[in-house]
């Protein structure tokens, strides 16, 4: 069995939201109170109880005028910056079909995960822990389909063995989204338009101060190098001297 | 829906006109997408560019209330292309006959058919009809080409309706315009199918009816009505309200569609006389004739058995209306305002938002003694004596709010909008002490039963005489526990004694196998002819869960039950020729084959129309043809545009006759100030529209109450375009008022380019929308839009017009 | 008719085994978390939104629903559900349910709870009351009518088709002929 991912064809999509609310279903994620602030787009981004969402983008190119629908959510990337940057064995992790898991109980709430990630993905909950979209893995090693795609009436979200998923994409003849980029990401998009119009990066990468940290100092921690020279150092390589919780904060890191 | 959902999947060109479909019916779209997969074109055309549009092959903008335009210069473009299937219309409609003279239409009386009385504000129909032979047999020209023939006056009106004046009436750009018709037209063969579907969008105006009429005529013109992939699709609203139409809450039909008896009609006898559609023609099966036994079976499954003929079976125990009573919606309002109704029930339902003109509404209750509410949630309705604007110590109408289970908290069966009806299991008990709402009404029987029968009172036998056999009774006479499958087979019906039916013996208390064996000598019973058939001898249809589909074309023949006698397309003796070929072989839904039919259940199980002895396809219709040309509306033979009540111009483009002619004025007829209207008024300059959104559902009560869904639509809103807003000073998230001649309501402003002005006669007419889902019982969200819209109904089922009329709109000082 | 697990699996996805990764992805931890409808109770049901009719399978344990999703056997969704049909859940699990009946006096301005014998033997004499009252056994013409204009009834499209049939056979023996529904709105 090969890697599981997400192919997901914007094209399909008519913004039902089934999606987000079959995963706040099955995941017993509450709501939050939200306002209309002109737009069909709540809650306006990803929070810790909110996994997927969809975006509503309108563009308007030569007088065609385009109503476009993303689902987003964590991109279970291969080369995950999150993994990467996370200082706690086992807070995020691999999962057997090859998504990017985590485990609340051992995730200390450092934060340094969203600043890994290139793609502004994870989202912090009351207690601090990491929240993001887990692919349902526990549905998924039960054989069952993630509870998103699932729902999905029109076929947007598909979710399987991902060299499959390239091969039946490639037969559509558009352009595959995260084939490759960061070794191959676990969700795909096939885009009507430009990434740039879903606001999505045309070449994701993880800062290169992730792998210093990762390759260098992250190891020396590891060997015993654990103490406050340590967690300034990385302070400073992942987020640099700004304040943490500021960064956090500008980034609608932690809704509670 | 003459077919049915996955009958979508179908369709070689799919209109998406007077709905929303991917918002409100987003499962649909499987189907549309399935369709467009194999090829299919979806057209949308809506005021506003929807999620619906987003997937479209081709989207065109028109002003709200003008899609009798719309689709008249569609008719127009069939005809002058010869894109009309001439065989299909020939075998199945009624292009070819002959009309009287002395009709005449629009073009030539200034935006009126011939018999209109304006005093009366209503037509003398005794020129809208057939030429007919010595025997009553309508006269045709096959080759339709006689100028009196229904082909060629439709050519005639319609010719009215080019490309230019439609464009200038609905603002469609004129390559639109020809875009769409084309793409529609090229169904008119054989082997191509197009489907409608429609929804509120078209039904709520003053010319409801006509909209969809208008579509229909296009759809025979066609050849698509019968066919897979074809029809008149109605996407209903509410998860059973085909059901409950079925079941006839409402004034005028009793269940299965039986007319109300009128105060004239003072005998069974009578009943049937005035109310069956007769023919002289051998070929029409006039399936209406049978109205004596369907009657006859209600009259036995609602009223005691031990009644007999003498006695019409309890006849004189239903209620009457007086010749010409109207007691639809805005009639009862009307009323009630009035303080003529005195007590009121608004069983799982909140007038108070869902009502066009709620303050009158709201208004209205105010004058009640009493109001029972059923429901889950608290609701404007229930509330309305505490809402905004209202004194609770001036009102003095006692409200009783009883609390029900949701739909899993209960079983039985409802009916989708394919007419499918579906059995529902009972998951868990009724939240805390809420109940079924089958429980509420057997405490209700019994209890009103009791005080009757104890003290007496008006006409008790009415009550006393009811059959209400649903469980065991105790020794107090009262049902303990209502078994739902008792009702379920009473709606079906039983042998009432043994009866012999064709050689084959029926033993009194079996379930009567389908509608064509309910007598009309009392040995029957059946609470609604149009479900015999569902609970039979073998069992609960409606409960089936087979996934077999003998045909390949998604008919589903076992899962659940469909009415009538599981038939899944309806018209589908259409769908086949003269000799009983499918138009289209690779997707049949019925075929002769053998001596007999395959496929679907055939509406009629009468022989190909090319062998004698055989009925005609269109057995509901005494003339056993489609009514290309139909008598039976009450503004005309065939669809005229006429301008929403309030509307942004001053004259109708197409005549001298600016509205429907025929509608109910309530302002004007002596009604009262709340009911005011403006057209084509400077104070209220702006066309405006309501709608639903995916998050939420109807009025809103339950769906503004489950979080995750309040969460993605939290409050009310207005759309509307950026040209306008720059007008008016308005940027996007703007808390704005919009205000019309009866209210005001506080939205957010959307701007948004899916909003378009659109040029008409000239000038540049703006359109804004708005949901009618909020309500002011839940907090922060706003309330409804229906505050902003008009008393006036349509001309034949008077609908009110909520998707057309007049406001303005100020950024919130 | 209860689905059985086996079929709610086989429609629901692909079975999943032993997962062998591509290059780079190491799975870190073994993540058995079972599935939290493990033994529950299905029972099939319908949408109660739109008329499209999608079935639903509800998960219940100990009389309680812990959790809806689309039925995959439905031929119309096959398991899939938009965002209203996926919210079922909060209907169950909902703090605004009214859960008991109330009552509303005359010119008072707030609700109180109230037993349902007392709302139910109070409406069955109000209805009376009002029928008696204003009860025409023939019109003005002198024509039989035998109803009551002064009562009216509004709903429900939401009501089950037998509801439906009894709650119109109840109100028609009452003599009313002011009988609507969401349908003519």
């Amino acid at each position: 069995m090969e890697r599981k991912a997400f192919m997901i064809d914007t094209s399909r999509c008519i913004a039902c939201r089934g999606c987000q609310v079959a995963c706040k279903q099955w995941n017993k994620l509450s709501a939050e109170s939200a306002v209309n602030s002109g737009s069909y787009e709540n809650p306006p981004q990803l929070t810790s109880h909110l996994y997927n969402k969809i975006e509503f983008v309108e563009t308007d190119e030569n007088g065609e005028f385009k109503w476009l629908f993303l689902n987003k959510r964590c991109l279970h990337c291969s080369e995950a910056g999150c993994m990467k940057v996370c200082p706690s064995v086992g807070a995020l992790y691999r999962t057997h079909d090859g998504l990017v898991g985590f485990n609340k109980e051992k995730c200390i709430g450092c934060n340094y995960c969203v600043n890994g990630c290139p793609f502004d993905i994870p989202r912090y909950d009351a207690q601090n822990k990491i929240s993001k979209c887990h692919g349902c893995f526990d549905r998924v090693e039960n054989g069952l389909q993630p509870a998103c795609v699932k729902a999905c009436p029109t076929g947007t979200l598909m979710f399987g063995d991902r060299n499959e998923l390239i091969t039946k994409a490639k037969g559509t003849g558009k352009e595959i989204y995260g084939e490759t980029a960061l070794n191959g990401l676990g969700v795909m998009y096939l885009l009507d338009n430009k990434p740039q119009d879903y606001n999505l990066a045309v070449n994701p990468t993880i800062p290169t101060s992730i792998f210093l940290w990762k390759d260098v100092i992250k190891p020396l921690g590891i060997l015993g190098f654990w103490g406050s020279v340590g967690v300034a150092m990385l302070h400073y390589v992942t987020v640099g001297p700004k304040q943490l919780e500021e960064d956090v904060e500008e980034k609608g890191g932690n809704h509670e | 829906m003459t077919n049915h959902w996955i009958d979508i999947r179908n369709a070689d060109v799919i209109l998406i006109m007077g709905s929303n479909a991917a918002e409100n019916h987003p499962i649909s779209f499987k189907y549309v997408l399935e369709a467009q997969e194999k090829g299919a074109k979806l057209l949308s055309v809506d005021p506003r560019f929807t999620r619906t549009s987003s997937k479209a092959d081709l989207y065109a903008p028109l002003r709200s209330g003008t899609d009798i335009a719309f689709l008249g210069g569609m008719i127009n473009y069939i005809i002058e292309n010869n894109l009309y299937h001439s065989e299909y219309m020939q075998l199945h409609t009624n292009a070819t006959f002959l009309i009287n003279p002395d009709f005449k239409m629009p073009g030539e009386l200034d935006g009126l058919f011939s018999g209109y009385d304006a005093d009366k504000r209503k037509y003398d129909k005794s020129t809208w009809s057939f030429q007919r032979d010595a025997n009553g047999i309508p006269l045709t020209d096959q080759s339709m080409q006689d100028p009196n023939c229904v082909l060629q006056l439709l050519k005639k009106h319609f010719s009215r309706y080019s490309v230019e004046v439609v464009s200038d009436i609905t603002g469609t750009p004129q390559e639109k315009l020809t875009e769409v018709y084309k793409i529609y037209g090229s169904t008119g063969v054989a082997g191509r199918a197009a489907t409608i579907m429609y929804a509120m969008g078209w039904t709520q105006h003053t010319v409801g009816t006509q909209n969809i009429r208008t579509m229909a005529i296009i759809q025979l013109l066609l050849g698509n009505i019968g066919i897979a992939g074809g029809g008149v699709n109605a996407l209903r609203g509410e998860s059973n309200v085909q059901g409950s139409t079925d079941h006839c809450l409402l004034f005028h039909i009793l269940p299965g569609y039986l007319p109300t008896p009128k105060a004239d009609w003072d005998s069974l006898a009578k009943y049937i006389e005035k109310s069956t559609p007769k023919t002289t023609d051998p070929d029409s099966a006039n399936w209406w004739s049978n109205r004596s036994k369907y009657i006859t079976s209600l009259l036995r499954a609602h009223f005691d058995t031990a009644l007999t003929a003498e006695d019409d079976f309890g006849y004189s125990l239903l209620p009457k209306l007086d010749t010409g009573q109207n007691a639809s919606w805005l009639m009862l309002f009307d009323r009630m305002i009035k303080g003529d109704i005195k007590g009121f029930f608004a069983w799982g339902q909140n007038p108070a938002c869902s009502g066009s003109n709620a303050n009158k509404v709201r208004k209205a209750l105010t004058q009640l003694d009493w109001m029972v509410t059923v429901n889950l949630f608290d609701n404007e309705t229930a509330s309305f004596w505490k809402g905004p604007d209202m004194n609770p110590a001036e009102i003095d109408t006692e409200v009783f709010f009883l609390p029900v289970a949701a739909s899993f908290e209960k079983e039985g069966s409802i009916t989708n909008s394919g007419r499918w009806a579906q059995w529902r299991y009972q998951a868990v008990a009724p939240l805390g002490n809420s109940r079924h709402d089958s429980v509420v009404m057997n405490e209700l029987y019994y209890r009103v039963a009791q005080l009757y029968k104890s003290e007496g009172g008006a006409f008790p036998e009415a009550i006393t005489k009811l059959s209400w056999n649903y469980g065991f009774k105790g020794i107090d006479g009262k049902i303990d526990h209502i078994d739902i499958h008792a009702v379920a087979k009473e709606i079906n019906g039983y042998f009432l004694e043994d009866k012999e039916i064709k050689g084959k013996l029926y033993k009194k208390g079996e379930l009567v196998p389908s509608f064509a064996f309910l007598q009309d000598d009392g040995s029957t019973s059946s609470g609604n002819w149009l479900y015999c058939n569902s609970y039979n001898e073998n069992g609960n249809m409606m409960a089936r869960r087979s996934q077999k589909d003998p045909t390949g074309v998604g008919l589903y023949p076992e899962w659940s039950w469909c009415w009538p006698v599981n038939r899944r397309i309806l018209y589908n003796r259409a769908s086949v020729d003269a000799n009983g070929v499918p138009w289209n072989k690779e997707r049949p839904v019925i075929w002769w084959a053998g001596g007999s039919w395959k496929g679907d259940v055939p509406d009629g199980g009468w022989k190909p129309l090319s062998q004698a002895g055989t009925k005609k396809s269109f057995i509901m219709l005494p003339d056993g043809v489609a009514a290309i040309f139909s008598a039976g509306m009450n503004e005309g033979p065939f669809p005229e545009h006429y301008e929403p009540l309030e509307c942004p111009i001053e004259k109708n483009p197409m005549s001298g006759t600016k509205n429907n002619p025929i509608i109910k004025l309530f302002f004007t007829d002596g009604g009262l100030e709340v009911d005011a209207f403006y057209s084509y008024d400077q104070r209220y300059p702006y066309v405006a529209t309501t709608y639903r959104v995916t998050e939420h559902w109807q009025t809103g009560v339950m769906t503004r109450n489950t979080p995750w869904l309040l969460e993605m639509q939290p409050s009310m809103f207005v759309e509307l375009s950026p040209e306008l807003a720059k007008d008016k000073g308005i940027t996007n998230g703007d808390m704005c008022v919009v205000s019309s001649g009866r209210g005001k309501v506080e939205a957010v402003a959307i701007v948004t380019k899916r909003f378009r002005p659109f040029k008409v006669q000239g000038t540049i007419i703006h359109q804004v929308g708005l949901p009618w889902c909020y309500g002011w019982t839940t907090p922060n969200v706003g309330d409804s839009a229906n505050l902003l819209t008009p008393t006036i109904g349509d001309g034949n089922t008077m609908i009110p017009e909520t998707k057309a009329f007049q406001v303005n709109i100020e950024k919130r000082g | 008719m209860k689905l059985s697990r086996r079929n709610f699996l086989k429609f629901s996805g692909s079975a999943v085994g032993v997962s062998v990764l591509g290059i780079g992805i190491t799975p870190a931890q073994a993540d058995a978390k079972p599935l939290a409808i493990q033994y529950a109770k299905e029972t099939t049901t319908i949408c109660p939104y739109c008329a499209v009719g999608c079935g639903l399978i509800v998960h219940t344990r100990a009389g309680d629903i812990i959790n809806a999703e689309g039925d995959p056997d439905h031929p119309i969704n096959r398991g899939t559900l938009c965002s209203k049909g996926n919210s079922a859940y909060q209907l169950r699990h909902n703090e605004k349910r009214v859960t008991e009946p109330m009552y509303r006096a005359k010119g008072s301005s707030e609700w109180k709870k109230v037993s349902w014998d007392w709302s139910l033997d109070q409406i069955a004499k109000k209805v009376k009351a009002t029928r008696d009252a204003t009860f025409m056994t023939n019109n003005a013409k002198g024509e039989r009518v035998n109803r009551t204009d002064a009562i009216a009834s509004v709903g429900s499209a939401a009501l089950d088709n037998e509801e439906c049939y009894l709650f119109q056979k109840l109100l028609r023996s009452w003599g009313l002929v002011y009988i609507e529904h969401q349908a003519r709105i």
